[in-house]
């Protein structure tokens, strides 16, 4: 030992491991614009296909006119249900048990919908193609409120289920209805709400949204006719998943399906599900033989891919008159559109809503979710939800306030009292889920500190009396919300998509210099998994992140795995990383024994390589040992460092948060400022602290851009109103408040690094907290539940209707 | 539409190519000049992702045709690494603040910024926030984009640089 | 987002535009900062089969102070008018205004004619140059003349400018020293057109209005000279019974259209507000 010999603290420093705020490798290339998106995929001879698309919500198809469109140069065929039909790919299934037409197969369901796919040698003839394509519709009315839908008289929509009494997930009772999702214990609930001293009862909407990520939805489909193999380059979450059905749809061997996902410019759940422009390009390339380019542009992606939301949840809490919570029940009205297209795990047609207990220890509840159709676009599960879990904790914390307010007692308090306790860990709640660890009271109380809660209180109360006294036309609301979400589908025994099940896959190889090569199931739009991985791997096998690669999304080398989205990545594939390491460092363990020439039980692992106990100065760097595994492994060992492990998870984890907003609303114009927005999240053990504060920082604009006006909404003729960015709300720079960020960990116990998600829970607890800060700010002048979105005029009304403005 | 052969100048070198008329600035630059790393993200000109710098100003490339770029002098993300290759000032300040996450809007944001910080080369944070609110982004947030161009302000200025409390 | 084909053509000299565009006919369009016309052609709701670029005509460009008038060529852009010493000095209202339009980029690039000249309701410009007296040279095949921006407005997208004229200057009558203005604007986000927005531009003698002019955007098809509103506080010291009462004349020529901004009684509303919120900032900065 001398002055050169690096501390342990520069050793463990040198890893860039678990913690450490590693700067980003994918940001090298993306800052100098050398990111390799899919529109920068250039094949030779490659065509362009776009679609023609319906400007009724309901119609009939009675014909499609092509020869003034084949006239346009550069157009060289249109594509329609009826060339599908050839090869039996004119509907699709769905990823939710449902069918769904990849063109207009005699009808349109929803404004937007694809009628007919041109393609051209390039994308501004393919336009011009679009724009010479007749069709002839006869209109029909339109279905646009989900709650008239099972009306006797609602128009039929869906004619190919004619006389099919049930659908993928049990008896259908309509023939606008999809599904009846049951979950809980109906007498006791209904029990507890008879002898109940306080019930509320709120039909809470979540308003249908839409992810928008800043890159539109793409592929590149290539068919080589000499091999019979189909290259698709897409914006695809989960390209394994993609691969499997291709294979299945196209009848293709899956061995001759490469799917690469490169790198995707943002996918929040917009990117799982197959599209009708995936499907058409590959028929166009295998029916050309050329590569084809589809790139819809905003409008079509606003209005024809995978929305988010759309649930009616009425709502109720039992409670004793001191507030404790005695009983939840719930009945959802889902809006699914025109298909079921939901990307949901197979048996979960309401995603994992039966969270909708939160934070609280309900004894009992009950839970209905009925699923309809509608003349609008399909989709439903997306937007970082976790699958339905936005909407469960916007309708818990709303209800919570309501609650609160109902028994005049503060919404932190009532909170506080009726948490789970960290003793009662893992916790079974009443709807069914094993909540791996929490410690919400202690959240609680630091976001309450940190904000000066009580203070923000009094000056409310201040506040309220001189807007009552006229001396301001300014009212102030405190947006609470403590949120327990459900992420890391998922355990094989509750979760598969179209049946397979939800693990996720590591494997890993290191090199002789002391390097490696590390490749996943998942696939990063923007999580950063280069570089966070990579972390993981540095912890456990003392290797420094930065000599790891870490490559996602090429299905040929990756192993299998069910993608990214619903913050599934960290618990699922990062344990398997975690597990795969662990192999690697036995097997080192074993080598360096034989190299130091004690017995295994002899080592102990020292940061970055095995020191024998009691023998300091015996020690073999893991460096060391990667160059011993190709030249001198012990008799009969295979040389070598490389393991694989597929993790199927035990449970989901819970992540959970305290968020607090502060909001100022001026009544006379109805515009809003946050003053303040905290935000306190703990996701376990934390990989990489600056990428969770970045996540934390997105999501919460997300969930302000939802709450306070970011809407896909149809007028009743089925027209999309807000469909480009001139009015689908997408807050500036100048809009964004800003973030404060905070944490505790609480580990999962099950997780091998203790981790959970969390990406997705700045917009599972961001929306409730500013949605709560709206109505916290009106209550005082007797409403009880004002809905989202909170557009300025939508405050002005609310104003209105409170008698703000009689003389 | 007959085509017309236009020059310009791009990230320093004399370019030239063929365009229709109607042909979009933006596919130019992608896809004759094959530099990809200008995006696109909408077609009603709100997002930003694919702004440039043309002589001197920032300027959404989706609503400029090429035709009318005849003559310019153009900056795109790839000419923005120093002679040397090592990041700009705003590319390292991207990447020490973590300013982007997905990347999509990045190549439009770097481009404003750049011009910004030659608008205003100490811009406050509203400056700033007000500098970039024709860029849209849906990963960041913005908060660690404002930081991003406060370190490159920093660095081009030769002051220290303060990271702002989260 | 692929525009249809035209044919592109860029004069030079304003008497080569002029010419082209007679000649072309009504298939042709001029296209000044662009940012209003190419969005359209990209969704093929405008399908020029001709455009006549005005970017290389000098004699479009400039602001000059010509006694105690401000002369704008058309071809300015805001970016320019904002960079401007003359206008933030002579015509601060107009500084005001550029600031709250569009954002940066589409600032470097849109005009103060195109802002003028469309007759777009949403445009911020209009209101400006009618609460300034300001007035516009339009010069065709026959020769130049000269009309008020408050005559030039007949409906949305309809204004005096004859087929084949050029909007090619912008005169306004520089406001006293002294002189209050303010440009209200609330709007859904920067970028965004006004949800309602006032003008005012106002001179006060001892304290009591003496001339004010009040104009509203985007509340009606055209910007709108709201005449009796500015009647209702001259010779007042703007209290709150005369603000009330400029508010109320205002509302009461309002039409605004109910859209994604909000209901037409929200919009009505809220250019109240904006009226008394434009008059009390335009009040303080009066001297």
């Amino acid at each position: 030992m001398n002055d050169l010999t690096p501390t342990r603290e520069q050793r463990q420093a040198a890893l860039e491991g678990l913690g450490c705020r590693r700067k980003r490798v994918e940001d090298i290339r993306f800052t100098q614009g050398k990111g390799n998106y899919v529109d920068d995929v250039k094949l030779p001879g490659m065509l362009h296909g776009d679609f023609v698309r319906s400007p009724h919500a309901h119609a009939r198809v009675k014909a499609i006119r092509t020869e003034e469109a084949l006239k346009v140069p550069g157009v060289l065929a249109v594509i329609t249900a009826e060339t599908l039909k050839t090869v039996n790919l004119a509907w699709m299934p769905t990823l939710a048990g449902d069918v769904q037409m990849v063109l207009a197969d005699g009808k349109v369901l929803f404004q937007n919908q694809e009628v007919a796919f041109v393609v051209a040698t390039d994308r501004y003839a393919a336009d011009d193609g679009v724009a010479k394509v007749e069709v002839e519709y006869e209109p029909l009315p339109p279905l646009m409120d989900p709650f008239k839908a099972m009306a006797p008289d609602a128009p039929v929509l869906r004619e190919d289920l004619a006389g099919k009494t049930t659908g993928a997930h049990g008896p259908r009772k309509h023939h606008n209805h999809i599904f009846e999702w049951t979950v809980g214990d109906k007498e006791p609930t209904d029990a507890a709400f008879r002898k109940a001293d306080v019930t509320i009862k709120e039909m809470i909407s979540y308003h249908r949204t839409h992810p928008s990520p800043l890159e539109t939805c793409q592929c590149v489909c290539s068919f080589d006719k000499v091999k019979g193999e189909l290259t698709i380059w897409g914006t695809f979450q989960a390209p394994h998943v993609i691969r499997t059905v291709v294979a299945l749809i196209a009848k293709l061997p899956e061995q001759k399906i490469h799917v690469i996902s490169p790198d995707i410019g943002g996918g929040f759940g917009n990117k799982v599900g197959a599209y009708p422009g995936y499907i058409c390009a590959a028929v166009a390339s295998i029916v050309t033989g050329k590569p084809v380019k589809w790139v819809e542009d905003r409008i079509e992606n606003l209005t024809a891919t995978a929305f988010a939301r759309d649930y009616h949840m009425t709502t109720e809490i039992a409670a004793t008159r001191d507030g404790k919570v005695t009983g939840l029940r719930v009945h959802v009205l889902a809006d699914h559109g025109g298909f079921d297209a939901c990307a949901d795990p197979s048996k979960w047609p309401a995603g994992f809503f039966n969270i909708v207990t939160g934070s609280y220890d309900f004894p009992v509840a009950h839970l209905t979710v009925d699923g309809v159709y509608t003349n609008k676009a399909p989709g439903g599960v997306a937007y970082r939800c976790s699958f339905r879990v936005t909407e469960a904790a916007y309708c818990i914390e709303r209800a919570m306030d309501i609650l609160a307010q109902k028994l005049d007692m503060d919404p932190a308090e009532l909170r506080l009292k009726n948490f789970v306790k960290p003793e009662q860990f893992p916790y079974h709640s009443a709807l069914g889920w094993e909540y791996d660890s929490g410690d919400y009271a202690t959240a609680m109380k630091k976001a309450m500190e940190s904000v000066k809660y009580a203070e923000l209180r009094k000056e409310q109360a201040e506040k309220r009396a001189a807007f009552k006294r006229g001396e301001t036309r300014e009212i102030m609301g405190i947006g609470v919300s403590f949120f327990t979400e459900i992420v890391g589908a998922g355990p094989s025994k509750n979760c598969d998509i179209l049946g397979i099940a939800m693990f996720d896959s590591c494997e890993i190889r290191l090199h002789p210099t002391g390097a490696g090569i590390a490749r996943m199931g998942t696939k990063s739009q923007g999580q950063g998994h280069e570089t966070t991985w990579a972390q993981i791997i540095a912890s456990e096998i003392g290797i420094p992140a930065d000599n790891i690669m870490v490559e996602e999304g090429n299905t040929d080398t990756a192993p299998y795995g069910l993608g990214t989205y619903g913050s599934r990545s960290t618990p699922v594939a990062g344990a398997a990383i975690a597990m795969a390491a662990r192999k690697i460092k036995a097997k080192a363990q074993m080598i360096a024994a034989y190299k130091l020439e004690v017995h295994e039980d002899d080592l102990e692992w020292d940061i970055d390589g095995f020191r024998v106990k009691g023998l300091p100065e015996k020690f073999m760097s893991m460096k060391d040992i990667c160059w011993a595994a190709y030249n001198s492994v012990p008799p009969g060992m295979e040389p070598g460092l490389e393991a694989v492990s597929y993790y199927d998870p035990p449970n989901m984890t819970y992540p959970f948060g305290a968020y607090i907003c502060v909001m100022d609303i001026d009544v006379e114009t109805g515009a809003y400022k946050v003053r303040r927005f905290y935000a306190l999240d703990d996701c376990g053990t934390r990989i990489n602290p600056m990428i969770i504060e970045g996540q934390v920082h997105g999501g919460l604009t997300e969930a302000f851009a939802i709450a306070m006006g970011q809407e896909i909404r149809y007028d009743d003729a089925g027209n999309v109103v807000t469909g480009s960015f001139m009015d689908f709300f997408m807050p500036t720079a100048v809009e964004t408040p800003r973030w404060e960020t905070d944490f505790t960990v609480t580990p999962s116990p099950h997780h091998p690094i203790g981790a959970k998600g969390v990406g997705e829970s700045p917009n599972v607890g961001g929306v409730p907290a500013f949605s709560n800060a709206v109505n916290d700010a009106f209550s005082f002048l007797g409403s009880t539940h004002i809905q989202m979105p909170h557009d300025t005029w939508r405050n002005w009304k609310a104003a209105k209707s409170l008698g703000v403005f009689a003389a | 539409m007959a085509k017309t052969h236009i020059t310009m100048k791009v990230n320093g070198a004399e370019v030239e190519g063929l365009a229709e008329p109607r042909m979009l600035l933006v596919h130019f630059l992608r896809e004759t000049l094959q530099l990809t790393g200008t995006h696109i993200g909408c077609e009603t000109t709100h997002c930003g992702a694919c702004t440039v710098d043309l002589d001197g100003k920032s300027v959404k490339s989706c609503t400029v045709f090429a035709v009318q770029a005849d003559g310019s002098e153009i900056t795109t993300v790839e000419g923005m690494a120093n002679a040397d290759g090592t990041l700009s000032a705003l590319q390292e300040g991207f990447r020490m603040m973590h300013g982007l996450q997905c990347g999509f809007c990045t190549p439009g944001m770097i481009m404003r910024a750049h011009r910004l910080l030659k608008e205003n080369p100490t811009p406050s944070e509203a400056e700033i926030r007000s500098g970039i609110s024709g860029n849209l982004c849906r990963c960041t947030g913005y908060q660690n984009i404002v930081k991003a161009i406060q370190y490159a302000s920093a660095k081009i200025n030769g002051t220290e640089f303060v990271e702002a409390a989260e | 987002m692929i525009p249809g084909s035209f044919s592109y053509h860029r004069p030079t000299t304003v008497a080569d535009a002029v010419k082209l565009l007679a000649s072309l006919g009504e298939e042709a369009r001029p296209l000044a900062g662009g940012h209003s016309l190419v969005p359209m052609m990209k969704l093929r709701l405008a399908t020029p089969e001709h455009l006549v670029d005005l970017g290389r005509i000098a004699s479009l460009k400039g602001i000059r102070r010509q006694g105690d008038r401000l002369e704008i060529g058309a071809m300015t852009t805001q970016h320019e008018l904002l960079a401007s010493k003359e206008v933030a000095d002579a015509v601060p209202i107009l500084h005001e205004a550029a600031l709250l339009i569009a954002d940066p980029q589409v600032r470097y690039l849109g005009t103060i004619g195109g802002n003028v000249a469309n007759g777009d309701p949403g445009n911020d410009l209009p209101a400006i140059m009618m609460a300034l007296s300001a007035s516009y040279t339009l010069t065709g095949a026959k020769g130049s003349r000269e009309v008020a921006a408050r005559d030039f407005y007949q409906g949305a997208y309809f204004t005096a400018l004859e087929p084949g004229e050029l909007l090619t200057a912008v005169s306004i009558p520089v406001p006293p020293t002294g002189h209050g203005y303010a440009y209200e604007k609330l709007k859904r986000k920067v970028g965004d057109y006004a949800t309602a927005a006032a003008a005012v531009v106002l001179t006060k003698k001892g304290g009591v209005v003496e001339n004010c002019a009040i104009t509203l955007t985007n509340l009606a098809e055209t910007a709108l000279f709201a005449e009796a509103a500015a009647k209702a506080v001259i010779g007042t010291r703007l209290e709150p019974a005369a603000l009330n009462a400029a508010a109320a004349a205002a509302q009461a020529v309002m039409s605004p259209a109910s859209d994604a901004r909000g209901p037409a009684e929200y919009r009505k509303h809220v250019g109240g507000v904006m009226v008394t919120r434009a008059l009390t900032r335009a009040a303080a900065r009066a001297t």
